[in-house]
C-alpha cells in the first residue's frame, strides 16, 4: 500500500472526529488490556519467562546466519523449498512464480503481516489471480477494501453494525439473507462463504509466527483454524515469513508461544497452534503437494547489529499497540502504513524511509508503557528517540520547530543570559495574565490553549527569588 | 547533610512556590539546601527532539554544577529520570563523562523518593484533611519506579488518598508532544481530567509540574473546582495559596 504516514497529523485528526471509529476503539482497547492483565496474574513466572524469551531471541539474532541456513537445510530435507527474497518485489515474484507453475487461479490466504508488508495480494491480483483472505478480520477488511488497523485484530476499527451492513451488501445471493445481529451469526455467514473458497483454492498462503531451525518447521497460531485449512486443503502451501522469525528449536518456540498468546490476547495458548514440516508424505491422509517458504529480508539484515537491532526481537503480539495511549486514541489507520502503534512507529520509518515516516516517532509522549508490557523487553522509547536523532541530524524537522529549539538551546547553554531572559519573560507573562493565574488564549500558544488554559507564571523566577532570599 | 536542589525549568519559570516548598521540606529534615546557580534545564527538550549535541552540552553543564554534593534532589520525576537514566545513556561512548554522569545519577533522587527515604512516615508537621488524588508521571512511575513514596507521604499528612482510574496511562503532556500533536494530547488530557473529576477528589497532586500544568489547564477550561498542587506544596502545608492556574484575582 502507498504509505500516508507523512500525513499522520491529518489522519489522526480525522480519526479523533470519527465517532464510529472511537466507539470501536474504546471497546477493543479495554478488552485487550484486561485480558492480558488477567492472564499475567495467573503466571507468577512471567518475568522469568520474559527474560528467557529475550535470551533466546538475542542468541538467535547473534547467530542468525547459522540458524537460517540450518532452517533451509532442514526444510529441504523434509521436502520443502526455500525462496530467499531481499525485497518485497522479489518476494512477490517468488510467490507469483510458484502460483504460475502450479497453474493456480485462486489463492486462499491466512493472516500474514509480512504479506501486508510486501503487498502480496496486489501482486497476485494484478496477475489475474483471485485472492481470498480467510481470517475473519482480514476477510472483513478485504471486502471493505481497507488495510488492517491492528497487527493481530485487523478489523478492530470496525463495529459489529458496520460489519453486518458490509456482509448484507456483499452476500446477497439466495440463502444468505439471515439476520446478522449477533457475532455468532456474522461468524457463521463468513464461515459458510469461506468454506467454498478453501475447497476451490489451488494455493494456500499463510504467515509464520516462528520458524524452527532444528526441524525446518514453520509455526502459526490462530483462533479460527483458517490457517490450517489454508495450509492443508490447497495443492500448494506457501509460507511467507521474515528472517527474524527463526528460533533454534522446539523448546525455544514453546517459551515464545507462552509469551505470545498471553501478551496478545490474554490466552494461555491460542485455539490452534500448528507446526508445518514439509509437504504431504506418502502415508499422510492430507496436506499439500508442495511446501514453499518465502523468506523476506526487506531491510531487516541492515538492522542487525545496529541501533535498531533490538526491534528484531519483536514477536508481533500487539501488546504495545493495545497499551499505547496514542494508538488507543487514533487507531491504526492514522499511522498510514502496515504496522501501527509503537512497534510500527519504529518499523515504518525503517521500511518506507524516514522522509515518509518521520511523524510517527514524534507522535509519542515516550510514556514507556509499550516497553513495560513488551514481552521481548524492546526499549521502544529509546528506539523512537534514536529515530528522532536521525531525523534531526538529517535536518528533516520543520524549520519553525528547529529554530525554536535552537533559540531555546542557545539560552539554556548560557545560565546568566538564561536568568536574564527568563526573568523578563515570566514577569511579562505574569503581568499579561492580570492576576487571573491563567490564559484562555495566547498568541503563539494556540496548540496549548485551544483546549486548555495555560497556567501563568506566579511572578519572578525561582532563581531570582532565591537570590534575594540569600542576599537580603 | 547538604542537598543540592535541581529546581527544574518549569518550577523556576512557572511555579517557584514548588521550589520553596521543596526547600522547606528538605530543611525540615535538617538538610542544608544549596541551589547551584549554573543550572537552567535538564536538556530534555533537546534530547527528546533528537538534538543530542545540545542535550550533551546541557548535561555537561548540569554534571559540573552539581559535582560534589552528597544529594541532588529534583521535584520532578521527568527531570530526575533525565539525570538518572538518560545522562549515562548520552555519554555511553565518552568514558570520562560517563563516569561523572553515573556518579551524578547515583546521588540524584526525585523529591518524594528522597523524602520517603530519609523521613519514613515522619514527613512533617503539616496536616491536610481532604480527598487527594495522586497522579504519577510516566517517568516517575516507569523510569524511576517511584510509586509508594508519594503515597506514604500523603498518608503521613493525614490526606484521604484516592486512586485514579487508569492511573498508569499518560496525561498527554509529553514535553513538546502536547504542542506538536495538540489534538491527540487534548484527547489524552481530557480522559485524565475526566478520571480526576470522576474520582471525587478535592485536590489533585503530582510530583511533576509538566503533567500538572497540562491537567490543570484542562480542568480549569472545563470549569472544574478541583484544586491542583504539586505534591511538595501540599506536604509543606502551602495549599492556602492559589492553586495551579488560579491567580490572586480569580
Amino acid at each position: 500500500m502507498k504509505p500516508t504516514s507523512h500525513a499522520f497529523s491529518d489522519n489522526a485528526r480525522r480519526a479523533l472526529n470519527d465517532a464510529t471509529l472511537q466507539q470501536a476503539l474504546a471497546k477493543a482497547g479495554v478488552g485487550f488490556v484486561d485480558k492480558r492483565r488477567a492472564a499475567l496474574s495467573e503466571l507468577p513466572e512471567f518475568d522469568a519467562l520474559r527474560e528467557a524469551g529475550r535470551a533466546i531471541k538475542d542468541h538467535t539474532l547473534a547467530n542468525l546466519d547459522h540458524y537460517l541456513l540450518r532452517f533451509e537445510q532442514q526444510l529441504v530435507t523434509s521436502g520443502g523449498q526455500l525462496h530467499w527474497a531481499d525485497t518485497p518485489d522479489e518476494a512477490c515474484a517468488a510467490v507469483l512464480d510458484i502460483c504460475r507453475k502450479a497453474g493456480a487461479r485462486m489463492v486462499a490466504k491466512g493472516k500474514s503481516m509480512v504479506g501486508e508488508e510486501i503487498a502480496v495480494n496486489d501482486a497476485l491480483e494484478a496477475a489475474g489471480l483471485e485472492v481470498v483472505e480467510t481470517d475473519l478480520g482480514e476477510y472483513i477488511i478485504q471486502v471493505a477494501h481497507e488495510p488492517p488497523s491492528h497487527i493481530i485484530a485487523p478489523a478492530v476499527h470496525k463495529t459489529r453494525a458496520q460489519i453486518a451492513r458490509l456482509f448484507e451488501d456483499l452476500h446477497h445471493q439466495p440463502g444468505l439473507t439471515r439476520p446478522l445481529e449477533t457475532v455468532p451469526q456474522i461468524v457463521d455467514e463468513a464461515r459458510q462463504v469461506l468454506r467454498e473458497k478453501f475447497l476451490a483454492a489451488d494455493v494456500g498462503i499463510t504467515g509464520a509466527n516462528f520458524l524452527i531451525a532444528e526441524t525446518g518447521s514453520t509455526v502459526i497460531v490462530t483462533n479460527e483454524g483458517n490457517g490450517d485449512l489454508s495450509a492443508t486443503l490447497p495443492r500448494v502451501h506457501i509460507v511467507l515469513a521474515s528472517i527474524e522469525k527463526v528460533v533454534p528449536n522446539l523448546e525455544d518456540a514453546s517459551v515464545l508461544l507462552r509469551l505470545l498468546a498471553r501478551s496478545a490476547t490474554g490466552q494461555e495458548i491460542t485455539s490452534y497452534t500448528t507446526f508445518f514440516t514439509g509437504p504431504r508424505r506418502r502415508a499422510d491422509a492430507d496436506g499439500p503437494e508442495q511446501f514453499h517458504v518465502v523468506l523476506v529480508d526487506n531491510g531487516r539484515s541492515r538492522m542487525l547489529g545496529g541501533a535498531f537491532h533490538e526491534m528484531l526481537r519483536c514477536i508481533r503480539c500487539g501488546a504495545c499497540l493495545n497499551h499505547c495511549p496514542v494508538y488507543s486514541a487514533v487507531g491504526g489507520h492514522a499511522y498510514g502504513w502496515v504496522y501501527p502503534g509503537p512497534m510500527g512507529a519504529v518499523l515504518t520509518p525503517l521500511m518506507v524511509g524516514l522522509d515518509e515516516g518521520r511523524p510517527l516517532p514524534n507522535a509519542s509522549t515516550l510514556c514507556g508503557r509499550c516497553e513495560e508490557v513488551c514481552p521481548m523487553s524492546i526499549p521502544l522509547p529509546k528506539l523512537l528517540r534514536e529515530l528522532r536523532r536521525q531525523e534531526f541530524a538529517r535536518g528533516l524537522h520543520p524549520p519553525r520547530s528547529r529554530w525554536a529549539l535552537a533559540a531555546w538551546a542557545f539560552f539554556a547553554r548560557r545560565p546568566q543570559l538564561y536568568r536574564w531572559a527568563t526573568r523578563l519573560g515570566t514577569r511579562l507573562l505574569n503581568r499579561l495574565s492580570g492576576g487571573r493565574g491563567r490564559f484562555r488564549s495566547l498568541p503563539f500558544a494556540q496548540a496549548w490553549t485551544t483546549a486548555r488554559d495555560l497556567p501563568a507564571p506566579q511572578g519572578d523566577t525561582f532563581m531570582a527569588q532565591w537570590q534575594r532570599r540569600k542576599q537580603p | 547533610m547538604r542537598a543540592a536542589l535541581f529546581v527544574t525549568c518549569l518550577v523556576d519559570l512557572f511555579r517557584p512556590s514548588v521550589g520553596f516548598a521543596a526547600v522547606r521540606l528538605l530543611e525540615r529534615l535538617g538538610a542544608e539546601v544549596v541551589v547551584p546557580p549554573e543550572q537552567t534545564c535538564c536538556g530534555q527538550p533537546a534530547y527528546n527532539n533528537g538534538d543530542f549535541e545540545n542535550a550533551r552540552a546541557i548535561a555537561r553543564q548540569v554534571i559540573a554544577a552539581f559535582a560534589g554534593y552528597d544529594h541532588v534532589v529534583v521535584p520532578s520525576g521527568s527531570c530526575a529520570g533525565m539525570l538518572v537514566k538518560h545522562y549515562p545513556e548520552l555519554f555511553r561512548d565518552e568514558p570520562e563523562t560517563l563516569a561523572a554522569a553515573q556518579n551524578l545519577a547515583a546521588r540524584t533522587r526525585e523529591l518524594s523518593a528522597f523524602l520517603a527515604e530519609h523521613t519514613g512516615d515522619r514527613v512533617a508537621d503539616a496536616h491536610f484533611a481532604g480527598k487527594v488524588a495522586m497522579h504519577d508521571s510516566c517517568s516517575a512511575r516507569r523510569e524511576l519506579g517511584v510509586h509508594a513514596a508519594p503515597r506514604t507521604l500523603l498518608d503521613a499528612v493525614g490526606a484521604e488518598r484516592i486512586e485514579l482510574k487508569d492511573a498508569e496511562v499518560c496525561c498527554g503532556f509529553g514535553g513538546t508532544f502536547c504542542v506538536k500533536y495538540p489534538d491527540i494530547s487534548t484527547r489524552m488530557v481530557s480522559d485524565k481530567a475526566a478520571a480526576v473529576i470522576a474520582s471525587g477528589a478535592d485536590v489533585l497532586v503530582s510530583g511533576d509540574l509538566g503533567c500538572l500544568m497540562n491537567i490543570a489547564g484542562r480542568l480549569k477550561r472545563m470549569g472544574s473546582p478541583v484544586r491542583i498542587y504539586h505534591l511538595a506544596e501540599l506536604l509543606a502545608g502551602m495549599t492556602d495559596a492559589p492553586d495551579i492556574g488560579t491567580g490572586d484575582k480569580t
